[in-house]
């Protein structure tokens, strides 16, 4: 398959749905976490944003299915599983950094760790509508 | 909730059925917002108002998304996608219930 637009059909909608999901989730979290309670654990709730803003991106890159949309979503998943990786291990290390739990804290555990899943099935699928 | 999942779930692609139900369920979600904020509104219990209005707010908006979403692919990866959207909202109504509860 060449056709970028391959991106977003068949299993890919699926994948973009969940991405969505989870990119509404992150936004509304870490605004919520940043606007009432940001001096509590600055660090977990600036990673919030940080993830919510890579889930919208690579949201939208898959769902606009170009080209160059798709090497944004590849950057995007890959440095989201960088993060999910060494956040995950982080606050299993030194969990007093981490008096708040962020998506991708202890492997996105509170999330059945479908972060931890999710840029896996992400990146095969790129590679597979290549 | 349950009966727009199991609905979702036979995986079929969509149909006027399964938008019915949607929007029966969208109807009961503002209610529920309404409701929520009223007995927010009026409770002494310990709850969390932003999260708890976010929670009621964003449950709002998953079924129009993910309908918009599902119907531009009439196929079963349509429906699939949907029955995403469907799983979400008792996910949320449970975290819902947890904030209540607390």
């Amino acid at each position: 398959m060449t056709d970028p637009a391959a991106t977003k059909h068949g299993p890919g909608r699926i994948l973009i749905a969940v991405y969505g999901v989870f990119a509404l989730a992150a936004t509304a979290r870490a605004g919520v976490q940043i606007a009432t309670k940001f001096d509590e654990a600055p660090i977990a709730y600036l990673l919030s944003a940080v993830a919510a803003v890579i889930y919208c991106a690579a949201t939208f890159a898959l769902a606009k299915a170009t080209p160059v949309s798709r090497k944004v979503a590849t950057a995007a998943i890959a440095i989201e599983l960088i993060g999910v990786i060494a956040i995950g291990a982080f606050s299993y290390a030194v969990p007093d950094d981490f008096p708040d739990a962020t998506v991708w804290s202890h492997f996105g555990q509170g999330y059945g760790f479908v972060p931890l899943l999710l840029p896996v099935l992400g990146l095969l699928w790129l590679r597979r509508t290549r | 909730m349950v009966y727009a999942l199991v609905l979702a779930a036979r995986n079929k692609r969509i149909d006027w059925t399964v938008l019915g139900v949607l929007g029966v369920v969208e109807v009961l979600l503002v209610a529920q917002l309404v409701v929520g904020i009223v007995q927010l509104s009026g409770t002494d219990r310990d709850v969390s108002g932003p999260f708890f209005v976010g929670y009621l707010i964003g449950s709002l908006l998953i079924l129009p998304i993910g309908a918009f979403w599902a119907l531009a692919e009439s196929s079963r990866w349509g429906a699939g996608a949907l029955a995403i959207a469907c799983l979400v909202i008792p996910i949320l109504e449970l975290r819902l219930h947890d904030l209540w509860a607390v």
